[in-house]
């Protein structure tokens, strides 16, 4: 029923980077990390309505050794961003890391003694969700982007120099107050 | 010799029996005999069967809990400083993020405080507390929906976890036809309301009444006569009356003591005297009888919601002072945020003091005279009380809420040592406490 | 120590000429005599030049509503004059325990002299015409302006037998922020009270565990009193930067 009947001679070439990728983004398995508001939305992403399990992603797992994604899902307080980079630690590589809504991408409305003001000061982020609380939709759309970044990312030599071009062009990139232009 | 291992060996990490052959029953025995079975385990901050980031940190023996201490504050947001910084109606949009799982409630007990420091009680009018009443209900529903359907999932039952959500998803829609957001609202404001209610609003929430009762009665024919269920939740999570006064518990914890107290009939607001309904109660002072009291709670909600649909007459939603009322029936502008194109074409165009009066009342707000209030709701967790203080400005000059759920949650000490470990989800879920209102 | 500041706080209100000037200039103002929260000067709480309206010399102090002479009206007569009753059975002069009495906004406030702060709770508990079973919580104020009592407790006390809600306020100088716990009385006040302790330092005499609860164990300072600032950054966007909240202008 699938792509192997398409194929007329039985067999298909590929690459190894684009068969792992193909494989890794088929089974992502996300840690539960539900803290505040974006936890609600988080958990009805998987419940009925919206049912994440279309995705291969409706098991969210209790350990974050059994995990490789993280949905930090709301404001990580000063307290919990100790626990967070434990949590982030355990996980067994190759992880990634969704911040979901505006409180774990930066701070949000709580721009205050309390709060991190932002979770990329304590772990590395694939994706920023904004949004407050972002719509089960959007935690969809994210996690989709997530699995093509996940299909499209490389292996073992060219990974170290996609790792590097992407160092050179941060280390190149104009900070924010001093662009121009619109605010979009 | 008779033993067939090596003797123990005392080394820094403890005692280690090295096991060479032999009986296996002398090996546990020798163990059992050094008697240091007591060990702390430390649930959470992340761990799936614990709302949100609560920390538990037990001292078990064997599977009995000798000791129960919850760590907090993993939540810790600094609303409370934040909204010092803040006019008195940007206030909402912080208050309804504190218990996020009952916005409405927190929204109105604050707005109660601030209508109270204004003096303008009585001159909110009925719409807007029919309107208020209305949301609050629904949101008693949706809450305890996501409390039963949360404790489902704690005990196992994924089933009961979907049912949940699948009814809150219809509330949720209710919510974002009326206030454009499924969470978060910031729909009451002092004063009144945001808007109106949209056209379309009142059918369909007497659509969701009619779906709602029929779907009820799966919750009961899932959970209430279930032996499993009845089996994990009866005397489980035992607090008696004494235990509730003493603790400060309230709500259905409360209840399940058979004491009927409830702030609705108590120490009526939003009209609430004028509402027909009953207080559930339960005598077993258990997890079990929390969980009927919030499925009764939940019928009696669709009672109050009914009324309010059939009191619901035009007029304002908003005071008339327009010292104090933001321009409300705002309307969706192009840029999507709220815009009133009325309002806008009348401070724009006809009246330059109506447009530095727009100005001055969204720029810096109202004054509230100096003074302190406390108003107190009863959220679906127990009393959600709001103190704030006033000097005179136009922001809060302290705002401290009494949330439910901090103070609940204290009582899971008492209602857990004793008890076997797993019990103690039980009794958690049965607590319901939200993390977002525990550590505010 | 607080009886000294108690004495203290009244002779320095006297002391300070600019504010009798004003309260001689102005009209009556709403809670004449309460405690003053704030000194506004000017008419748009501008303080930064910024008031050109004339009005930038108005000095105008704000008070707290003040104590309330009896009658107070309803259940506060008889609440009122219970806990004097009762407190004079234990030998304690109400004038001793009770500083003054406020009724604003239907609500009624009694200060209470922090030693005294035990044993009138404990009256209000176990009193059969006051049995306020329910204590609320705690809630902290801090009011760097009121000198010599900085620090205000509120206690909300609830009787669900009399269906009535009272408030209790205690104050203590930043100096020596000490008041005595009320967990013996009203257990539920564990956990308020560690978070008052927390965000405001009050330190409770008596509590079995006083220790941070909501913030790291080995955080600096006490966050939510009014000289800790909020703490926020600046939000960079393109081209401009907006300065966190405490540090933009503000209008009260």
């Amino acid at each position: 029923m699938g792509l192997e009947e398409k194929l007329p001679s039985g067999f298909l070439l590929t690459t190894v980077e684009q068969a792992a990728g193909w494989v890794r983004k088929s089974s992502v398995f996300p840690a539960t990390f539900g803290l505040a508001c974006c936890a609600i939305e988080m958990m009805t992403t998987g419940a009925g309505r919206y049912d994440l399990a279309r995705f291969g992603m409706e098991v969210f797992r209790g350990s974050p050794r059994q995990a490789d994604l993280m949905i930090v899902a709301g404001r990580v307080s000063q307290k919990m961003a100790p626990v967070l980079r434990q949590v982030y630690d355990q996980m067994p590589n190759p992880k990634w890391v969704i911040s979901m809504g505006v409180c774990a991408s930066s701070g949000g409305m709580f721009n205050n003694y309390a709060i991190v003001q932002g979770v990329d000061h304590v772990v590395p982020v694939d994706i920023y969700l904004p949004g407050c609380p972002p719509r089960p939709e959007m935690l969809m759309d994210a996690i989709l982007k997530l699995h093509q970044k996940i299909q499209s990312s490389k292996l073992g030599v060219n990974a170290e120099e996609a790792a590097r071009e992407a160092e050179e062009a941060a280390l190149k990139a104009l900070p924010t107050i001093e662009m121009k232009g619109l605010l979009r | 010799m008779s033993t067939s291992h090596a003797s123990p060996r005392e080394t820094t990490e403890g005692t280690v029996y090295t096991v060479t052959g032999g009986d296996w029953d002398e090996v546990v025995e020798s163990a059992a005999r050094t008697d240091d079975e007591r060990i702390v385990v430390n649930m959470g901050p992340q761990h799936p069967s614990t709302h949100g980031v609560l920390r538990l940190i037990l001292e078990i023996d064997g599977e009995t809990v000798t000791e129960a201490r919850c760590g907090i504050g993993y939540l810790h947001t600094g609303i409370e400083k934040n909204l010092e910084y803040r006019t008195w109606t940007q206030g909402t949009t912080f208050v309804t993020r504190m218990d996020y799982l009952t916005p409405f409630f927190n929204e109105t007990a604050y707005c109660l405080a601030v209508e109270k420091l204004l003096g303008i009680e009585d001159q909110v009018p009925d719409r807007a507390s029919i309107i208020r009443v209305l949301l609050m209900e629904l949101n008693r529903l949706s809450s305890h929906l996501v409390c039963i359907a949360t404790g489902g999932m704690e005990l196992g039952a994924t089933t009961i976890m979907i049912y949940g959500f699948r009814d809150r998803e219809l509330i949720l829609d209710i919510y974002e036809l009326i206030t454009g957001l499924r969470m978060n609202h910031a729909y009451i404001r002092p004063g009144g309301l945001a808007q109106d209610l949209p056209p379309g609003a009142v059918d369909q929430i007497r659509e969701f009444v009619k779906k709602m009762r029929k779907n009820l009665p799966e919750y009961d024919k899932l959970a209430t006569g279930n032996p499993i269920f009845k089996a994990r939740m009866q005397d489980v999570g035992y607090l008696d009356l004494a235990g509730c006064m003493a603790l400060g518990a309230t709500g259905p914890i409360l209840r399940s003591t058979g004491l009927p107290h409830d702030l609705r009939k108590a120490q009526p607001y939003c009209g609430y005297e004028t509402y027909d309904f009953d207080i559930p109660t339960a005598d077993t002072c258990d997890s079990y009888g929390r969980f009927l009291i919030r499925l009764e709670e939940m019928r009696q909600s669709l009672r109050i919601v009914e009324q309010c649909l059939d009191r619901l007459q035009p007029g304002p939603v908003m005071v008339e002072d327009k010292k104090i009322a933001w321009p409300a029936q705002l309307a969706l502008g192009p840029d999507g945020l709220g815009n009133s194109l009325d309002h806008i074409k009348q401070i724009m165009g006809t009246s330059m003091e109506a447009l530095i009066h727009h100005f001055k009342l969204v720029t810096e707000g109202f004054r509230v005279p100096p003074g302190q209030a406390y108003t107190a709701v009863e959220s679906p967790k127990g009393e959600l009380g709001v103190h704030v203080v006033s000097d005179g400005g136009t922001r809060p000059y302290r705002v401290h809420f009494r949330d439910p759920s901090f103070t609940n949650l204290q009582a899971m000490a008492a209602m857990c040592e004793g008890g076997q470990v797993a019990d103690v989800i039980v009794a958690v879920a049965s607590i319901d406490p939200v993390m977002g209102g525990v550590d505010r | 120590m607080s009886d000294a500041n108690g004495k203290g706080a009244p002779g320095s209100e006297g002391a300070n000429p600019e504010k009798d000037l004003s309260a001689q200039n102005l009209p009556g103002q709403r809670g004449q005599g309460g405690e003053e929260v704030r000194v506004q000067r000017g008419m748009f709480g501008a303080n930064n030049g910024g008031d050109t309206s004339g009005y930038g010399g108005l000095v105008r102090s704000v008070r707290l509503p003040g104590p309330a002479a009896r009658p107070y009206g309803g259940w506060f007569d008889e609440v009122a004059d219970e806990l004097e009753g009762a407190l004079e059975e234990q030998d304690l002069l109400p004038a001793n325990a009770i500083e003054k009495t406020v009724v604003d906004r239907g609500e009624l406030t009694f200060h209470i002299e922090r030693e005294h702060l035990v044993r009138v709770a404990k009256t209000l508990r176990d009193d059969p015409a006051l049995r306020f079973e329910l204590c609320t919580g705690v809630s902290g104020v801090h009011y760097p302006n009121d000198k010599g009592r900085e620090l205000h407790a509120v206690y909300h006390l609830r009787s669900i037998t009399h269906n009535r809600v009272i408030r209790l306020e205690v104050s203590a100088p930043d100096s020596d922020p000490h008041i005595p716990s009320l967990f013996e009385v009203y257990p539920t006040n564990d956990w308020h009270e560690r978070e008052t302790y927390d965000f405001f330092g009050i330190v409770f005499d008596g509590h079995p565990a006083l220790t941070r609860i909501m913030m790291p164990d080995d955080w600096q300072g006490f966050p939510q009193r009014k000289d800790y600032p909020l703490g926020g950054i600046p939000v960079e966007y393109k081209g401009a930067q907006i300065p966190a909240p405490d540090q933009r202008r503000s209008y009260s």
